[in-house]
């Protein structure tokens, strides 16, 4: 097996690092910096920041962010959420995020995913991919939070951004999105065998075992936790412990 | 003492993050866009993160590829990383042939997609991957891994690695998925990385730190 990434999901709206259910609903959790920064100290592999309004106003508050987290934090740092041109994305990357997800904009102009990797590199270019499951063994892409259709088969979707240059997938079960009831682990095992780039899943995790199956069944190469570290409910050295434990290839931090 | 380091400024993507991290070890930080700058440094960083061909034109735009040169060859400290070790080398077959600063012997080539059993290896190679010694060896004596263990990980993003020509210029190397790739080479004054240091959590930055304290 490749080696297995632990990223910290922070959700963010306007300056608080926030957590939803099926990405709505959402509750305060604290200041993201502070969680980022201690994340980071725990051992996180990575940390992604998602954009939960990515309004015009609110993306100067994400740069803050970004520009802060990145003067104390020297792991990959990830930044999502509202971004639709490349002007957007240089502002971040200068800002000190070293990798964008795109979701929205790639659906409506998925040129945009090209454009970002021949300028920037593909090492750069995550392709989000917010899936509802619509039926046995099918999902459909969603942008705008989960809010509005694309009418995008999510796995064809997923090949289809590997052949226009994203780097990596950022794949999260809309409907298992905060419910802690584990990963869509099906819905992770077709992805991965539909793209040969890095899928880091996310939404649901609510136990080790969770993580486990996203690996382990779903093949993922990364996975996102959010809610469990947030609350204090897991930490990143223990996850770590017993993936190693388990005979997961996570690094010996 | 505050130690000083000059970066080669050429549009490198990864070029403030690796300021920052200098900075945050308390280096003092120059960045040079300018032949001069580069001549005047008293160890150079040379960073890069994209296309090797992209790097290449961008060192060449800013007429800065003879200074890089002669800088090398004064025998002061000089790090690449990621493209910036590529670049070392004598040219990459990434986009077609394109031509290195054949600082040291070697070629860039593309990270095979398959193994020796015929199964699909994932590429690019993203993540956390461990340190190993060169040619089978338990240890290493150089001040850029000074404090680090065999084993200890640092943060990999390529679809490209080196093929040195010289054993001996390799420092470091790593495992994916039955495949050795270069990971660090050293020869003199020349050190490079194919990881990114400044994204490598505490072990990252003690590899600057060496760097630094590195005569």
């Amino acid at each position: 097996m490749r080696n297995l990434r632990l990223i910290a999901r922070l959700d963010i709206k306007g300056p608080n690092l926030i957590k939803g259910i099926q990405l709505e609903g959402v509750r305060v959790v604290g200041d993201p910096r502070a969680f980022a920064g201690r994340y980071y100290n725990e051992g996180a592999d990575e940390i992604l920041y998602m954009d939960a309004v990515a309004s015009l106003y609110a993306r100067d508050t994400m740069l803050d962010i970004v520009r802060r987290t990145a003067e104390e934090v020297f792991v990959p740092v990830t930044v999502g959420g509202g971004l639709r041109s490349v002007a957007d994305v240089r502002t971040m990357l200068r800002a000190g995020a070293d990798k964008v997800a795109v979701n929205s904009a790639a659906t409506t102009q998925p040129e945009l995913v090209s454009e970002i990797a021949r300028i920037f590199g593909s090492q750069c270019m995550v392709l989000q991919i917010d899936a509802k499951r619509t039926g046995p063994g099918r999902w459909e892409a969603y942008r705008d939070c989960g809010r509005e259709h694309t009418g995008l088969d999510a796995v064809a979707w997923a090949r289809q951004g590997e052949a226009l240059g994203a780097g990596e997938i950022l794949l999260t079960s809309v409907d298992r999105e905060g419910t802690l009831r584990g990963f869509d682990v099906e819905l992770i095992a077709a992805v991965t065998a539909a793209v040969s780039i890095p899928v880091i899943a996310s939404g649901g995790m609510g136990s080790f075992t969770h993580l486990h199956d996203a690996a382990v069944r779903g093949g993922a190469d990364a996975v996102a936790v959010a809610h469990l570290v947030h609350y204090g409910k897991a930490t990143f050295p223990a996850l770590r412990a017993e993936a190693l434990a388990r005979g997961l290839p996570v690094r010996a931090a | 003492m505050t130690a000083t380091v000059t970066l080669v400024d050429y549009g490198a993507g990864n070029l403030l993050s690796v300021a920052r991290a200098f900075r945050h070890l308390g280096a003092e930080v120059i960045l040079a866009d300018t032949p001069a700058a580069v001549a005047g440094a008293a160890r150079l960083v040379l960073p890069g993160v994209g296309a090797f061909a992209a790097c290449m034109t961008g060192l060449e735009d800013k007429g800065l590829t003879d200074a890089v040169r002669r800088f090398a060859a004064g025998g002061r400290p000089f790090l690449g990383i990621c493209i910036g070790m590529q670049m070392m080398f004598d040219g990459s077959d990434e986009f077609g042939t394109t031509r290195g600063l054949g600082l040291l012997p070697g070629w860039v080539r593309a990270i095979p997609t398959t193994d020796g059993d015929g199964r699909r290896r994932k590429v690019p190679h993203i993540g956390w991957n461990a340190l190993q010694p060169a040619n089978g060896a338990n240890r290493w004596d150089d001040p850029l891994m000074n404090g680090i263990a065999p084993g200890d990980s640092v943060y990999f993003v390529h679809s490209f690695a080196v093929e040195p020509a010289e054993r001996a210029d390799t420092l470091a190397e790593c495992d994916y998925e039955g495949i050795r790739l270069l990971a660090a080479a050293r020869r003199d004054n020349l050190a490079g990385c194919q990881f990114h240091p400044e994204k490598s959590g505490p072990v990252g930055l003690r590899i600057l730190r060496g760097f630094l304290d590195g005569k």
